[in-house]
C-alpha cells in the first residue's frame, strides 16, 4: 500500500502543489514505518521511491534542534553541559560535518565496489536513521524534568537505545541501498570511518596550501607596493 | 579637522591596545591571585583571604647565635612550637606567648647514650608526657628521651627478613600515635611506613604503595630490551611517601610527591592518603574533583608542574592542609575531600614561600616552615576563614540552622562559595522547603541532594494534586480509544450507506 495507491485516480488533476504536500506528509508518515520496519522499509524508501530528500531535510534540522533543545533543556541532574561556554553553532557543526562526512565515504566506497545506491540514496537513508534519536530525546528531556538523580538508570537506558536504534538503522539502511550481505556492511561501515578521516586529511592539507598560496600573493602585492612608495 | 582626526586615531588605538592589555592582565592573573577556590566547572574563582599573615619568624629575632640553617621539619605540641633546625644539628623549641614566640629550649644533645649529639636530625615528635622523639638520619636511629633529655631508648635498623640488611637505615619522618607507637619513613624503604611498637620492637610496614606499571612497560622490557639493558634500567618499585601525620583518631595522613601528573585527574595518583591501621587508604572523597591542589598551572611559567605535598597536617574539626612547595601554596579539605579554600604564592613577601616544607597547626592558626628563607610564617584565620570553620563545626555537631545561618554570612563575603549552597539547602531541606533546597543545590550543582529534595517535593505536589491527574490520565486512556471507535462506526455507517445507495 504505497503513498501513490492512497491518493485519488486522478492526482494529476488536483493541483501540484498540494499533491507534493500530501507526498512530502507521505514521506514524513514513512519515517515511523521505517523504524520499525527498517529492512522493508529502507529497500522500499529508495527502491520504490517511498522517501523524499524534503522529508530527509526535515529529519536532519530536526535531529539538530532536538540536540541543541537537550542542550539547553535538560535538567542539569543529568547532562554536565557548561551551557555558559556552548556554542551552539559550533555544537550543530561538529554533528553536521563527520555526518556529511560519513555520507561522502560511504558514497566513494561503495561506488568502487559495486554498491547500488547513490549519494542522494546514502544521505536519504541515514537521514532517516535519525527519527528514533528524535523521538526519543524529545520525550527524555521532559522525563528528565519529572525524575530525580537516583532514578538517572530509567534515563540513561533510554538515552542507549535512542543511539543504538539509530546505529542499527543506519547499519540496515546502508546494507539495503547497497544491496550488501551483512558482514560486507560491517566491514564497509569501518572503511567508511577510515575514508572520512582520509577526506577529513586531504581537507586540511588542500586549505593549508591554499592559504600558503595566498600568502605567496599577499606578500608579492606587499613587496610590489613597498618597491613602487 | 586635523585635530579631530588625531583624537579619533588615539582613540582607536587605544581600542585596539585595551584587549590586548586586558589579555595580558588575565594571562598574569596566577600570580595576582592569592587566596581562590575552585568552582564547578574546576575555574579558577578568587575569594577573600581565609587566613592572614600574623607574624613571620626570623632567627634574629629569637636571638639565635647560630642562625637556622635549613630546617626540615615543625612539631606542635600545645603552646610549644618544635622546629627541626637540621643544619645545626639540633631541636628549637619555641613558645607562644600572645602573638610572639620566645626560644624556651635548644635540644642538640641527648644524655646516656653514644653519640650523644644528632647528625642531620630530620624530623622530631613529642608525645603526651613530653617524651621527645627525634628522627636522627645519619646516626641510623630514632631517639627517645624524656624532657629532661635523658635516654630511654632507640629504634634502630629492623633485624628482620622483611628489611634489606644491605640498606642503611635513614629514618626520615617520624609520628607517635598516642599508644607510643612509633611510625617512620625512611629514606631508600619502599614497602610502606616503618611500624615499631611501644617497646621498641619492629612489627612491619604499613600502607604500601602498589607497585605501578603498565603492559607496555612490561611487553617492552620483557621482549625488546637485552638483559644488560634491563639491569641497567629501575626495575618497578613502590614509590616512597613524602611525609606522614598523625590525627587525633590514630589515623595516619601520607603525602605522596612521586607521580605523573596525568594520573592526578583520575585519581589514581592519590597524592593524599589517610591510612588506617591494616593500611589502607580511606580518605573520603566526595567533590568532583580529588584532592590534587592545583587543577591546572600556566604552561611555560618557572613552577610549572603540578602540586607537590610536602606536609600535611589535620585540625581538630578533621580539616585537612596540605603545603605544595610547587607553587608555594597551602590548600584546605573538609572531611569529606571538598576544597575549602587555597591560598599562597611564590616569592620573598610575607605570605609566600620560596621552598615550603612543612606545615603545622596551633588551634586554627597555621605554621608554614621555609627552608630556603629559613623562616617560620604564622597565618591566622580572618573572619571568613572562621565562618568556614564555624559553618562546617556547626554542622558536625548536627545543629543544621546555625550552620546555615553562617553559610549565610559566608555567601555576604563570596558569592561563589559552593559549599555554603549545599550548607543552607541541607538545612532548607531539613525544614522541609523543599523547593528552596532544589534552588540552593541547583546553584551548588549538587545532584544527589537535588534528586533527594526533588523526590520529597514531588511527592508534595503529586498529592496535592492527585485528582487532576487521575482525571488527566482517565482521559488518555480513556478518549483515544472512544474518538478511534466513533470514528470507526461512521466509517462503517458510510461505507454501508454507500454501498446501499449503489446497489440500489
Amino acid at each position: 500500500m504505497s503513498s501513490a495507491e492512497r491518493l485519488p485516480a486522478d492526482a494529476a488533476a488536483v493541483n501540484a502543489r498540494g499533491a507534493g504536500w500530501q507526498r512530502y506528509k507521505a514521506t514524513l508518515r514513512y519515517g515511523l514505518y521505517v523504524i520499525t520496519h527498517p529492512f522493508d522499509g529502507f529497500w522500499d524508501l529508495v527502491h520504490e521511491k517511498r522517501g523524499s530528500l524534503a522529508a530527509a531535510h526535515t529529519f536532519l534540522a530536526l535531529f539538530l534542534i532536538t540536540y541543541v533543545l537537550k542542550l539547553m533543556l535538560t535538567n542539569f541532574q543529568f547532562i554536565t553541559a557548561p551551557i555558559q561556554y556552548i556554542n551552539i553553532y559550533e555544537r550543530c557543526a561538529s554533528l553536521l560535518l563527520p555526518f556529511l562526512v560519513l555520507c561522502l565515504s560511504n558514497w566513494s566506497l561503495s561506488t568502487l565496489f559495486d554498491g547500488k545506491g547513490h549519494f542522494r540514496d546514502i544521505y536519504m537513508v541515514m537521514c532517516y536513521a535519525l527519527v528514533p534519536y528524535i523521538l526519543i530525546q524529545v520525550p527524555l528531556i521532559l522525563l528528565s524534568h519529572m525524575i530525580s538523580f537516583d532514578e538517572a538508570s530509567y534515563y540513561t537506558v533510554l538515552e542507549s537505545v535512542s543511539i543504538i536504534w539509530c546505529l542499527f538503522l543506519a547499519f540496515a539502511g546502508l546494507m539495503q541501498v547497497h544491496d550488501y550481505s551483512p558482514g560486507k556492511t560491517l566491514i564497509f561501515i569501518v572503511f567508511t570511518i577510515f575514508g572520512a578521516m582520509v577526506i577529513l586529511f586531504l581537507v586540511l592539507v588542500f586549505f593549508s596550501l591554499l592559504s600558503d598560496a595566498a600568502g605567496y600573493f599577499v606578500s608579492l602585492y606587499r613587496e610590489i607596493v613597498f618597491r613602487l612608495h | 579637522m586635523k585635530r579631530y582626526l588625531r583624537w579619533l586615531a588615539l582613540g582607536i588605538a587605544a581600542m585596539l591596545l585595551l584587549p590586548a592589555c586586558c589579555a595580558l592582565a588575565e594571562s598574569d592573573g596566577f600570580s595576582s591571585v592569592y587566596t581562590y577556590n575552585y568552582d564547578y566547572w574546576g575555574e579558577m574563582r578568587e575569594s577573600p583571604d581565609a587566613y592572614r599573615v600574623q607574624t613571620v619568624i626570623y632567627s634574629g629575632a629569637l636571638g639565635l647565635e647560630t642562625p637556622m640553617n635549613r630546617p626540615q621539619s615543625l612539631f606542635v605540641l600545645g603552646d610549644d612550637l618544635y622546629v627541626c633546625d637540621t643544619g645545626n644539628n639540633r631541636i628549637l623549641r619555641l613558645t607562644r606567648e600572645g602573638d610572639d614566640f620566645k626560644l624556651s629550649g635548644i635540644i642538640d644533645s641527648v644524655h646516656g647514650t653514644s653519640p650523644e649529639t644528632f647528625s642531620t636530625p630530620s624530623d622530631v615528635a613529642v608525645d603526651k608526657e613530653g617524651n621527645i622523639y627525634v628522627a636522627d638520619t645519619n646516626n641510623n636511629r630514632i631517639v627517645m628521651m624524656d624532657k629532661d633529655r635523658n635516654f630511654i631508648r632507640d629504634y634502630v635498623k629492623p633485624e628482620d627478613t622483611t628489611f634489606d640488611q644491605n640498606l642503611s637505615f635513614l629514618p626520615s619522618k617520624i609520628v607517635v600515635d598516642s599508644c607510643g607507637r612509633v611510625f617512620a619513613l625512611a629514606t631508600n624503604v619502599n614497602k610502606g611506613i616503618v611500624k615499631y611498637e611501644a617497646d621498641g620492637t619492629f612489627t612491619g610496614f604499613i600502607g604500601a604503595n602498589k607497585a605501578k606499571y603498565d603492559m607496555w612497560d612490561y611487553i617492552w622490557k620483557s621482549f625488546f630490551t637485552t638483559k644488560e639493558q634491563r639491569a641497567s634500567q629501575a626495575s618497578f618499585v613502590p614509590t616512597e611517601y613524602e611525609n606522614i601525620y598523625i590525627d587525633r583518631d590514630d589515623f595516619i595522613y601520607a603525602t605522596n610527591t612521586v607521580f605523573s601528573e596525568y594520573d592526578l585527574k583520575w585519581d589514581i595518583a592519590k597524592p593524599i592518603r589517610r591510612i588506617n591501621s591494616i593500611g589502607n587508604d580511606i580518605l573520603i572523597k566526595n567533590d568532583k574533583y580529588p584532592p590534587i591542589g592545583d587543577l591546572y598551572w600556566v604552561e611555560q611559567s618557572l613552577d610549572y608542574g603540578p602540586s607537590k605535598f610536602r606536609d600535611i597536617t589535620v585540625l581538630d574539626n578533621d580539616i585537612y592542609i596540605a603545603v605544595d612547595s610547587t607553587h608555594g601554596k597551602l590548600f584546605g579539605y573538609d572531611p569529606q575531600g571538598i576544597m575549602l579554600w587555597a591560598f599562597g604564592s611564590k616569592g620573598n613577601f610575607e605570605g609566600a614561600f620560596l621552598s615550603a616544607r612543612s606545615v603545622e597547626h596551633m588551634g586554627l592558626d597555621l605554621m608554614v616552615l621555609d627552608q630556603n628563607e629559613n623562616s617560620i610564617t604564622v597565618f591566622t584565620p580572618t573572619e571568613y576563614g572562621r565562618l568556614i570553620y564555624q559553618a562546617s563545626d556547626e554542622y558536625l555537631r548536627g545543629e543544621y540552622d546555625q550552620s546555615a545561618d553562617t553559610w549565610r554570612e559566608v555567601l555576604k563575603l563570596n558569592a561563589n562559595y559552593n559549599l555554603a549552597f549545599i550548607g543552607i539547602g541541607r538545612s532548607l531541606m531539613r525544614q522541609e522547603d523543599y523547593e528552596g533546597a532544589m534552588r540552593y543545590f541547583k546553584m551548588a550543582h549538587d545532584r544527589e541532594n537535588y534528586g533527594r529534595a526533588y523526590r520529597y517535593y514531588r511527592k508534595i505536589v503529586v498529592e496535592r494534586n492527585i485528582v487532576w491527574i487521575v482525571i488527566a490520565a482517565a482521559c488518555l486512556l480513556i478518549v483515544p480509544p472512544v474518538v478511534g471507535f466513533i470514528k470507526k462506526t461512521r466509517a462503517e455507517v458510510a461505507a454501508y450507506e454507500q454501498r446501499g445507495t449503489t446497489a440500489r
